[in-house]
């Protein structure tokens, strides 16, 4: 019983990062209709940039309690501009090209992003200093730390802020214009560069906060952290149906519990013939299953097939 | 069409194309023939080791080029296939099962030693299997979900060939499988070398050949598929699979079919691979191969033989001027090395991938066909 309390505890963590970063590659699918392969190194720009700022301030001797909002914020900020960068560089002016050019200049500036991180800060593991309490929460004979505290909180109330925007601001509602039908979103007055812009900002943002969470949680940032973290989320974005924003919390938090209870799990139910290194293949199997069943996911929408 | 008038349009062919082409046909023969003598004698033996890459990476590209260039299918897991093709040669011509496994010890006391013959178009089979297992659940999904669902095939074989060492060991799991038998043909051990002619035929060389032939092999088919009935099948599926349906065209068996002939070509990449290095691990199979293999499709131009090969030379050739050029070039301008040079390579890469996307959307040498659609 403790074991499931804790797998879930560990699952609901996981997948409330994952439903952070799907959501970033939700919305880009949605309005332009494709993946943006280098949001995972968004996220992980977002948690060196933290890191950085968190040690500056270290070093200025402010205390713990302001050094991680102020470190959250400033890699924000940065993972904002990027976003808006990366768009502006690598996909824009491919907007009308063939299905895959973004595809290849999206692997390209991943792999600039990843390489240019090594150039600056190396190639190493940075340990993340211990900005919240170590102390765990004792919860049904499960443990929960602080850290996983806030990844839940903070990643509930970014999500919760993103829907605000997008179902109750201008800008959300030019957003799903844009979705629906660019064209005429154009005729109806929107600036679609821009709304494509922002929705490049947006998910950067969260990118940010994403990257931040997880490097806490695991207290460690890597250059190609961004990489397995971009993947999976990506998969949980297609489970729960790519362009749909419930379908990426929704998938990302399935995912989630999915690979946390796959890996406490299957070594019991084979009898040891398969142990938590196969957690990837679970993740990938459900996938497979769900996809077979609901061609375009959880929450999906079934695509009007082009006449 | 009768027999008597294929021939005769056979005939007409064979001569149009040798009356214009035959001396242009001779030179390339020869620099293909004579080219891994002048890059060692050039470069170095290094560089004939990247040349056989570059006809590895050529079987690879155009094998992937038939899922995603013909038939439209973007596949994001292509290299498991090279993974398969690699295992199966490593594991029927190394000691490995003989000596994890009593019962196949028993039954084949010399070793296990299967001949190139064999184990090439057994890979292919194999390969091609799983490329069938891989299209048939996937045939109702489109576009990006097939993308992830390729991924994730990818990346479920490379966690097997790492994790299955136990209980029974059968891939020897991150370690890999080493002592694998070098490539033979015939009684000629290509991993020995041979002096023939007074000539001395280094094991790249013979590598070299035994890799261009099967190359100018998968080239021929490629091209004879392309205008095949099934390779027209696949171009309008590829163009608009509802209509290609409305047009009669059996939509599950031939995208079944371009997943398993682009598998199989893989598999044969794979078997020569694990030859060639007389080693494999997982480590060889990872998503960023499968990535790079698209990368040389699309830059070069998917759906086009030529630009295809264009694409999978320019991307193994580059990567390795890269690093060779990266540190001396850092040492002459600035007289010492001022960053890391595989970490500027990987940076030069990246830019270069998003410079020549940007510059040609369509890839460096597309199909005409494709081109005058753009245009219009």
């Amino acid at each position: 019983m403790e074991t499931l309390i804790q797998q879930i505890i560990n699952g609901l963590v996981l997948g409330s990062v994952y439903a952070l970063v799907a959501l970033g590659y939700t919305m880009v699918y949605g309005i332009l209709g494709l993946i943006n392969f280098a949001h995972g190194e968004v996220v992980m720009v977002g948690a060196l940039v933290a890191l950085a700022t968190v040690k500056a301030l270290a070093a200025l001797g402010l205390p713990a309690a302001v050094q991680l909002p102020i470190g959250l914020a400033v890699a924000m900020i940065a993972c904002m501009a990027l976003g808006a960068a990366i768009e502006r560089i690598a996909y824009r002016p491919l907007r009308n090209a063939p299905r895959l050019a973004p595809l290849i200049t999206a692997i390209g500036v991943s792999i600039v992003i990843q390489y240019t991180v090594v150039l600056i800060s190396g190639r190493s593991y940075h340990a993340y200093p211990e900005l919240l309490s170590t102390r765990s929460f004792d919860l049904y004979g499960a443990r929960i730390s602080p850290a996983q505290i806030a990844v839940i909180l903070i990643s509930t109330a970014a999500m919760a802020v993103l829907l605000w925007i997008v179902h109750r601001t201008r800008l959300g509602r030019a957003m799903r214009a844009t979705a629906e039908n660019p064209e005429v979103a154009r005729l109806m007055g929107v600036n679609v560069d821009r709304v494509i812009s922002l929705t490049f900002v947006i998910g950067s943002a969260m990118a940010a906060v994403a990257g931040v969470l997880v490097s806490i949680n695991y207290s460690v940032a890597h250059y190609q952290m961004g990489f397995v973290l971009g993947l999976k989320a990506f998969t949980a974005a297609v489970l729960g149906g790519i362009g749909n924003l419930a379908g990426a919390m929704v998938g990302g938090l399935l995912l989630g519990l999915i690979e946390a209870l796959g890996a406490g799990y299957i070594g019991d139910l084979t009898g040891g013939v398969f142990g938590s290194n196969y957690r990837d293949v679970f993740a990938f199997l459900v996938l497979v299953l769900v996809l077979i069943f609901r061609p375009s996911g959880l929450l999906g929408e079934r695509v009007a097939e082009r006449a | 069409m009768s027999v008597p008038h294929l021939w005769q349009r056979l005939r007409n062919e064979a001569v149009t194309t040798s009356r214009i082409h035959r001396p242009l046909l001779l030179v390339g023969c020869t620099l293909l023939i004579a080219l891994p003598f002048l890059v060692g004698l050039g470069f170095g033996p290094a560089w004939v080791r990247v040349l056989d890459f570059v006809l590895l990476y050529i079987l690879l590209a155009l094998g992937l080029n038939i899922v995603v260039g013909f038939a439209g299918l973007l596949d994001l897991g292509y290299v498991a296939f090279f993974g398969v093709g690699a295992y199966v040669y490593a594991l029927l011509a190394s000691p490995h099962l003989t000596s994890h496994f009593p019962a196949i010890a028993a039954l084949f006391p010399a070793g296990l030693h299967g001949p190139l013959w064999l184990l090439l178009p057994l890979g292919a089979l194999v390969a091609g299997v799983f490329g069938i297992l891989l299209g048939a659940p996937t045939l109702r999904l489109r576009g990006d979900y097939l993308a992830i669902v390729t991924l994730g095939f990818g990346e479920i074989i490379r966690i097997f060939l790492n994790n299955l060492y136990q209980p029974v060991n059968i891939t020897n799991g991150a370690q890999g499988i080493t002592q694998i038998d070098g490539l033979r043909v015939g009684p000629l051990a290509l991993d020995r070398g041979l002096d023939l002619f007074g000539l001395r035929f280094s094991s790249l060389h013979l590598h070299y050949y035994l890799f261009l032939a099967l190359a100018m092999l998968v080239v021929f088919i490629s091209l004879r598929l392309q205008d095949s009935r099934i390779g027209r099948a696949w171009v309008a599926i590829r163009e608009d699979e509802i209509a290609a349906k409305a047009c009669g065209i059996n939509t599950r068996n031939v995208k079944l079919a371009a997943f398993a002939m682009g598998a199989s070509f893989g598999g044969i990449a794979g078997g020569l691979f694990a030859g060639f290095q007389e080693f494999v691990s997982p480590e060889s199979f990872q998503l960023i191969d499968s990535i790079m293999i698209l990368c040389m499709v699309v830059l070069g131009g998917m759906g086009h033989v030529p630009g295809v090969i264009l694409g999978a030379v320019l991307l193994t050739v580059l990567p390795e001027l890269f690093r060779f050029g990266a540190g001396p070039a850092q040492q002459w301008l600035f007289g010492r090395v001022v960053v890391e040079p595989e970490a500027l390579r990987m940076l030069l890469f990246g830019l270069t991938l998003v410079v020549v996307m940007l510059l040609r959307p369509a890839g460096l040498w597309p199909e005409p066909r494709h081109r005058r659609e753009l245009a219009q």
